[in-house]
């Protein structure tokens, strides 16, 4: 089984300056919540939303003497995420003290992995439309402790600290400078929430901030980035800039536009960006300086003391691949070699695990395409239309499959089938059973159908006329009798039939 | 003899006998601590802790159920944190400080037994070798020369003149580069600081995470055996804590090393090294030699490169373990004037509650570390510890089953003589402890003799990683032959 379909590469967006062309590049840092129900260091609470400094254990508070104990879960979890993006699992890894002061962060220091990563060299395929797609290289994952909340509005004198945040696992996931516009940019960070969330290992919430990334954007000239991969010098690329703590797909995509546009306009004009934080206002639609260079923190990493290097088994690595469940990219091409499905349609059926299970459910021993137009049309239309979610759905997979097998059996039409979808959305019940009890059922019964016709046919000699001149004109008498009979008359047979009587032939 | 006079021993015994209480123990210390202000070395006082600790102590021995430390009562450095009790690491930036929890050292001796007394002075975050850097103001040698107030050493100095002058039966220190042993030899006591990992740091003040170790400071070579015992626990709330069984220290001490292999290390013999010094080295080195150990002099080539390493690594990690004290939780905040913001608030608690040495060595530690300077300095003196723990390894590997060294340079020196000397003169008391604590091993100081003035001199056993019981045997070997009974003649 391929695990991702056939693609080629797109073009790099290019932006036309009052001089010349330019060319982004784009890296991304992006920190990902661990889906875990503690803390990293710590027993205390994950909960989102509980009252503020709840969830606190005396480590998370950096009361004097408490240690660190790694959670083994979130390691497990670090690993799950880099099989997942094919990377290299690192058995041994080392957590890193970064040191600055914030009253946000209790302990004075973060705890992180800057030398030695848990997770090393991997990918993501980026889905850019049917049969084009970014391979984004990833240069390495680590865990570390995210920081509390510093409260400025609830006092016009006072700050408040809410620790409930502190000490919470993230992913850092670092990706090489492999991104090349905008889209490109936001389509890498939903392809890898879709992964992270195919894997459990991030619930990809981006509101609540449990997703969430620094760009990085350079600018340069057509044909310079391919010298930079050529030889790995970073000096043919621009000075990048780094826009902090992005939430926001749309954001991201403004954000990256208007700062490769303002370094495009300082270049052009003769200067020189300076490498510096930014942060995006997206009120204003532009970037701003966050703190220069003469402000940069000197993070003064060191090897934590209080925790011993991290030695994890191969074994233990291997079990957790052993539970991996099929991602993205495999799934899709299932899909489209299975099901005989578009790469589109495959790749809407599959954007979530929970909707591709319902897929296969409605699909299992039916029409695949047919299934999939189903719940793509039928379905997502109105669960989207009402804003639901598919475990929300009030149509079951069964219920869908049923509906199908109807059609399939010739008891309904496709109309009737739509009528019927909307009583099981509306009402539930067992399609079959809806079908019988409500005389839906199509009527195959010649018999009735040959009465419907002579009566239609009696009645209007003039039209009958007409349509023996002009054989187009037959469908005017299969309307009517669908019409008299309410629907359930099967188109083909009333056709066929109505051609018969008026001697039309064959 | 006073019941406070007692070893550990003598008072299991008796307690065990019914020849007392340790009710009438505990009474008997109180009134010792009461009577010994000048002393300055308990600086907060737990008395009502301690007779209900005795009391259950005593039902507990009534039943039967008399663990090793039952009924002992015993002092605990204000660096481990004891739940509803101040514990403020002697430094102002922790004032009115009473943790929610408990070490697990201290609270491994409460499960054996044993009765707290109250906190023991120290030097601020245990940065110091001379108990003056406190908040509390430093504490007071009960061994006197003439009229001079003496230093009991540091950074353990309350907890070593408390045992020196019978305020408690025994104490608990902390060693980061010798604030065990250095005091101890100051006070003519037993100290041990054990194997890096033996010991559970969970709930003591850091000062360097990675050298940290907790230990018991007592009257006599047995007692370290039982107390080391009581303290020590595999602890999964420590990851540095080594799961290892805890064996029977006591057992160990046998009295016979004949076979033994002591190693005299060549380059602790520094220059300018007192006569005196020298002397108790060779008569040490006599006595084990005497009880059928042989004595072989052997090679720690990087020794002269400890001091320094330590002296970037220690204050590297401090920087960063005492960055927690901003004002922000708990402890000392400065009170701000109009316009002052966060950083304002940092400057300012920090500048306030940290004295003049816990200042230097953040500083020290914040410019090691800092962007440039990172490599020429920590990551250097990382590679200087791997080679003065090669160094050791090597000996112990070609068969050597302890080292035999001076604990200090000198006996304890006049309170405020350092005052005015470059700081790097007070590190030099680490000369001979340092390197013990960069390699991770056990090291014991027993007392073996006076000098000329009358002031107690102790001599440093090093062992083998997680051979404390067989260093131990060594040290009680030195403690019987050396037949060190002086005691300070009481003048507080």
């Amino acid at each position: 089984m391929l695990d991702h379909l056939a693609y080629r590469t797109p073009e790099p967006k290019v932006i036309a300056g009052a001089k010349a062309d330019w060319e982004l590049v784009i890296g991304l840092e992006v920190h990902a919540q661990v889906a875990s129900n503690a803390k990293l260091f710590s027993g205390a609470s994950t909960t989102f939303g509980s009252e503020p400094n709840a969830n606190v254990a005396f480590v998370d508070a950096a009361m004097p003497g408490m240690l660190p104990v790694i959670n083994e879960f979130c390691v497990a979890q670090a690993v799950r995420t880099g099989l997942g993006l094919k990377a290299q699992i690192n058995l041994t890894s080392a957590f890193d003290r970064k040191n600055y002061f914030y009253p946000d962060l209790p302990q004075g220091y973060q705890i992180s992995q800057l030398y030695h990563p848990i997770v090393g060299e991997g990918e993501i395929i980026v889905d850019m439309g049917p049969g084009i797609a970014r391979r984004v290289r990833i240069e390495r994952i680590h865990l570390e402790q995210d920081a509390g909340k510093s409260i400025h509005d609830m006092d016009p004198n006072m700050s408040f600290v809410d620790l409930n945040r502190t000490g919470v696992a993230l992913m850092e996931i670092v990706s090489r400078p492999d991104i090349r516009g905008p889209e490109e940019a936001a389509a890498y960070v939903g392809k890898l929430r879709q992964i992270l969330r195919y894997l459990g290992t991030c619930d990809g919430n981006m509101q609540n901030g449990n997703l969430r990334c620094d760009v990085n954007v350079s600018i340069c000239r057509p044909g310079a980035y391919e010298k930079f991969i050529e030889t790995g010098d970073f000096s043919y690329l621009g000075i990048r800039c780094e826009i902090k703590n992005m939430n926001s797909m749309r954001f991201i995509q403004q954000a990256i536009d208007y700062e490769a546009r303002r370094q495009i306009a300082i270049v052009e004009d003769g200067g020189a960006v300076v490498q510096e934080t930014r942060l995006y206002d997206p009120d204003r639609g532009e970037t701003r300086s966050m703190r220069s260079k003469e402000e940069a923190h000197d993070y003064r990493y060191f090897p934590c003391p209080d925790l011993l290097p991290l030695e994890i088994e191969q074994a233990w690595v291997d079990d957790i691949a052993a539970t991996m469940p099929e991602l993205p990219d495999a799934k899709k091409a299932r899909f489209v070699a299975d099901f005989g499905l578009t790469e589109y349609d495959a790749g809407v059926l599959t954007a979530e695990a929970e909707n591709a299970a319902f897929f296969e459910a409605v699909a299992a021993g039916r029409d695949g395409k047919q299934a999939a137009n189903w719940v793509i049309n039928e379905l997502f239309g109105r669960l989207n239309k009402q804003g639901l979610a598919i475990a929300d759905s009030p149509v079951s997979a069964a219920q869908l499959g049923g509906v199908l097998d109807l059609i399939g059996a010739g008891e309904i039409s496709g109309k009737i089938a739509k009528d019927l979808f909307e009583i099981l959305w509306t009402e539930g019940g067992d399609p079959a059973q809806i079908v019988e009890a409500r005389g839906m059922k199509q009527v195959t019964d010649t018999g009735a159908i040959e009465t419907a016709v002579d009566a239609i046919i009696a009645a209007n000699p003039a039209q009958v006329e007409k349509a023996r001149a002009n054989p187009k004109l037959a469908g005017w008498f299969t309307g009517q009798v669908l019409k008299a009979t309410g629907g359930k008359a099967n188109p083909a047979v009333v056709n066929e039939m109505v051609a018969r009587k008026l001697g039309l032939g064959e | 003899m006073s019941l406070n006079e007692l070893t550990i021993s003598a008072a299991r015994d008796a307690l065990r006998k019914g020849d007392t209480t340790a009710v009438e123990l505990t009474e008997a210390c109180l009134g010792a601590i009461e009577g010994a202000g000048a002393l300055n070395a308990f600086v907060h006082h737990t008395p009502e802790i301690a007779l209900e600790q005795a009391r259950g102590a005593d039902a507990r021995i009534k039943a039967g159920d008399a663990p090793a430390m039952c009924g002992i009562p015993v002092g605990i450095k204000d660096l481990f944190c004891t739940r509803g009790v101040a514990s403020q690491a002697a430094s102002r930036i922790l004032e009115g400080f009473r943790p929610e929890y408990e070490s697990t050292v201290t609270q491994n001796l409460w499960d054996a037994g044993a009765v707290m007394l109250g906190k023991l002075n120290m030097d601020e975050f245990a940065m110091g070798s001379s108990n003056e850097t406190a908040c509390y103001g430093p504490v007071v040698n009960p061994w006197k020369v003439d009229d001079r107030r003496l230093t009991p050493g540091g950074s353990s100095g309350g907890s070593a003149a408390a045992v020196a002058a019978d305020l408690c039966l025994a104490a608990t220190g902390t060693d980061t580069g010798g604030s065990i042993r250095q005091p101890a030899a100051f006070a003519g006591i037993v100290g041990i600081k054990p194997t890096y990992g033996r010991v559970s740091r969970w709930g003591v003040v850091a000062f360097a995470s990675s050298l940290d170790q907790a230990g018991p400071m007592t009257k006599s070579v047995r007692d370290a055996a039982i107390m080391l015992g009581a303290m020590a626990s595999h602890d999964p709330k420590d990851s540095t804590s080594a799961d290892l069984p805890v064996p029977d220290f006591e057992a160990a001490l046998t009295g016979d090393i004949r076979g033994k292999k002591i190693g005299i290390p060549r380059e602790y013999r520094m220059e300018g090294m007192p006569a005196e010094i020298e002397a108790l080295w060779h008569k040490g080195a006599e006595m084990l030699k005497d009880a059928g150990a042989e004595i072989v002099e052997i090679s720690l080539p990087h020794t002269k490169y400890a001091l320094p390493a330590y002296y970037v690594i220690a204050p590297a990690e401090a920087s960063s373990n005492l960055a927690r004290y901003d004002g922000v939780r708990y402890g000392h905040r400065a009170r701000l004037g109009q316009g002052d913001g966060i950083t304002e608030m940092y400057e300012k608690t920090r500048a306030e509650g940290f004295g003049p040495e816990v200042q230097r060595r953040i500083m020290i530690g914040t410019y090691v570390l800092s962007a440039g300077f990172y490599d020429a300095y920590y990551n250097r003196a990382r590679k200087v510890r791997a080679l003065i723990k090669r160094d050791f390894d090597t000996v112990f590997a070609a068969g050597i089953d302890a080292i035999l060294t001076p604990a200090t340079p000198s006996s304890a020196f006049g309170l405020g003589e350092m005052a005015n000397a470059d700081p790097v003169e007070m590190y030099l008391n680490d000369v001979f402890t340092v390197t013990v604590n960069l390699a991770g091993l056990p090291g014991v100081s027993v007392p073996v003799g006076l000098d000329a003035r009358g002031l107690p001199l102790g001599l440093q056993l090093i062992g083998r990683p997680w051979a404390e019981g067989d260093l131990l045997n060594h040290a009680h070997v030195l403690e019987q032959a050396a037949g060190f009974v002086a005691k300070p003649a009481r003048w507080w």
